[in-house]
């Protein structure tokens, strides 16, 4: 599996309050949740995005509360992939568990800059800045995260356990 | 090989003589747990297993406490969801408005949380039960879903740092302020996949309030889970909740830990962590030049019983700094009812604070409380990350009861000696 997408680039600590604030968490509805997605941290986030794009951070992205919308605001807005030095783990568990391509790189932040142009190949972790016609090496997933994602996230895999249960 | 406390009581839950860092296991819940934002989603994802029923109903707790009394129509409709599903499914620990409370604060006080328990919440403040010897951790919704449908759920095991605490806290200095300490030495990645245990003499000195504060912001280090040992305070505790059946476990002595910090009480002053991160720690003392429009005491940090107590008594016979607003809300209904008894709410009703109703409220930027615009909030609360009680451009700045009591008199960040 391979996506391509022009980047959206954030520092350190990108918390959950600022993917998706509060004042917006009265809805569990996906199109209504992309809609503010980024806003207090970049307000134009929403008219710019395009299908397929990517969020290159920091450290430490998805920090703070253990509200799935966030990582569902940020799905849902179109972004195909988030790439940063690390993740908050409920961040990451949650990003896992709804489908949505994170990837953990200590490299890709210094040398991505906002408005490239980058390609990610989910098989192999590696990460192409084709404008500046680089490649970066992200971290393989354990087998058994690959096995969730591979399986379409964790209500398929409760479904399929819940089966062999009967 | 030797285990951790959280390793020890993970490896009991998954069946297993032996576990280490960096295993995937899958563990037995004791208890699952969500709220008003999180459960609709969870709920959602829930009848997508096609489960049909929950694992038990008497392990399943379904709380409202983020935007009750219901502050809009759609915050009412995810309530209503949250009620429908509950009563469909005969879940027994559902909380309705008059008998709801902080979910973090709730949970203890019923008994429903306790030694060696493994418990998850789709809400990142579960850690607290740590202060109990629970292992208890953040989820999102889809694996509140999960753990209501089997009943267990996917752990990695953490490896450990220890905070090995020592003497005894100053006069107007307690838990907050050494979870704020601790914070702003690891950073809010600092303690990142890891288990924050505790361990040595002064933990004795703290309360169950101080600890189950401390256990609650470990996620603001980044930790999995923070967690207490257990001892004569726990004891009462558990049986003042009505809580008589625990396994009770302890770390093996020669516990392997990453990292271990040695933190002595004595020395600690009233710390308050800056916008727009809990690790951007400051002395009170120091701090004396910002200025404040609203004062929050309450949440399940710090909205309970001692905090109160603490905070009336700087409070009392004092007024609320003119143009201030300073508002006090007790996380249950039995704190706040307990406030009541003992004239707590009368003192701050009469220094020109205002009480609400059980609720997180402001704390999340819901409700109750939001900061317009270039205003500055000192809240009792765990997190300041932009936006978070309120307007993008406010600010928010963490502190203890006994500062937020003795800045919502002066009107600029104090340190309590000044005041008391
Ligand atoms: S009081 Fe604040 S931190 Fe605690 S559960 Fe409510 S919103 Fe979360």
């Amino acid at each position: 599996m391979q996506t391509k997408g022009t980047v959206f680039r954030y520092n350190d600590n990108v918390d959950t309050d600022v993917i998706i604030p509060a004042r917006y968490l009265n809805t569990i509805d996906p199109a209504e949740l992309a809609a503010h997605c980024m806003e207090d941290i970049d307000a134009t986030f929403v008219k710019r995005v395009k299908q397929g794009d990517i969020i290159v951070a920091a450290k430490n992205f998805g920090c703070g509360s253990s509200r799935e919308h966030a990582p569902i605001a940020i799905k849902a807005a179109g972004i195909s992939c988030v790439i940063a030095q690390s993740f908050a783990r409920i961040f990451y568990r949650n990003a896992i568990n709804i489908g949505l391509a994170i990837l953990e790189c200590p490299d890709a932040h210094d040398g991505i800059a906002a408005g490239d142009t980058v390609s990610v190949d989910f098989d192999t972790g590696k990460i192409t800045n084709v404008t500046k016609g680089t490649t970066f090496q992200a971290a393989p997933f354990p087998p058994f995260m690959k096995e969730l994602i591979a399986g379409g996230g964790l209500v398929p895999y409760v479904q399929a356990k819940l089966a062999a249960k009967k | 090989m030797p285990m951790t406390m959280t390793q020890k009581i993970l490896a009991q839950a998954a069946g297993l003589n032996q576990v280490e860092a960096g295993q995937l296991i899958e563990a037995k819940l004791d208890l699952v747990l969500g709220n008003d934002i999180t459960a609709p989603v969870a709920i959602r994802e829930f009848e997508k297993t096609g489960a049909g029923n929950v694992f038990d109903k008497s392990r399943v707790a379904l709380v409202p406490d983020h935007f009750t009394p219901n502050k809009d129509i759609k915050a009412a409709e995810q309530c209503k969801m949250m009620r429908t599903f509950a009563h469909e499914k005969g879940i027994e620990n559902y909380f309705e408005v008059g008998e709801v409370g902080v979910e973090h604060a709730l949970l203890p006080e019923r008994g429903l949380v306790g030694p060696g328990d493994v418990i998850i919440g789709a809400d990142s403040h579960t850690c607290t039960y740590g202060a109990l010897g629970a292992f208890s951790t953040g989820v999102g919704s889809t694996d509140m879903a999960a753990g209501m449908a089997l009943g267990t759920a996917w752990f990695k095991v953490p490896a450990a740092f220890q905070f090995v605490l020592e003497g005894k806290l100053p006069k107007w200095v307690s838990g907050k302020d050494v979870i704020l300490h601790i914070i702003g030495l690891t950073g809010v990645d600092g303690v990142l996949y890891r288990s924050m245990e505790y361990a040595g003499a002064g933990i004795a000195n703290l309360t169950m309030d101080d600890r189950l504060c401390m256990a609650n912001m470990a996620i603001e280090a980044g930790a999995k889970n923070g967690i207490f040992p257990i001892d004569d305070q726990t004891r009462a505790f558990l049986k003042e909740a009505g809580r008589a059946k625990y396994t009770e476990y302890a770390a093996d002595k020669d516990a392997v830990y990453e990292r271990v910090y040695t933190i002595d009480m004595s020395k600690l002053r009233s710390t308050v962590a800056f916008p727009h991160l809990p690790s951007n720690t400051r002395l009170a003392a120091e701090s004396t030049h910002i200025t404040v429009d609203q004062v929050v005491i309450g949440s399940c940090t710090n909205g309970r019983l001692s905090d109160f107590r603490v905070a009336a008594k700087i409070m009392a016979g004092r007024k609320v700094a003119k143009g201030l607003r300073c508002l006090v809300i007790p996380a249950t209904q039995k704190i706040y009812l307990q406030a009541l008894k003992e004239g707590l709410l009368t003192q701050f009703v009469e220094a020109g604070a205002v009480v609400s109703a059980p609720t997180c409220g402001p704390c999340l930027g819901g409700h109750m409380g939001i900061l317009a615009k270039g205003e500055r909030a000192v809240a009792t609360t765990n997190r300041n990350f932009v936006g978070r009680m309120g307007h993008p451009e406010s600010e928010v700045y963490l502190a203890s009861p006994e500062v937020a009591a003795a800045t919502a008199i002066t009107g600029h960040i104090t340190d309590p000696n000044e005041v008391a």
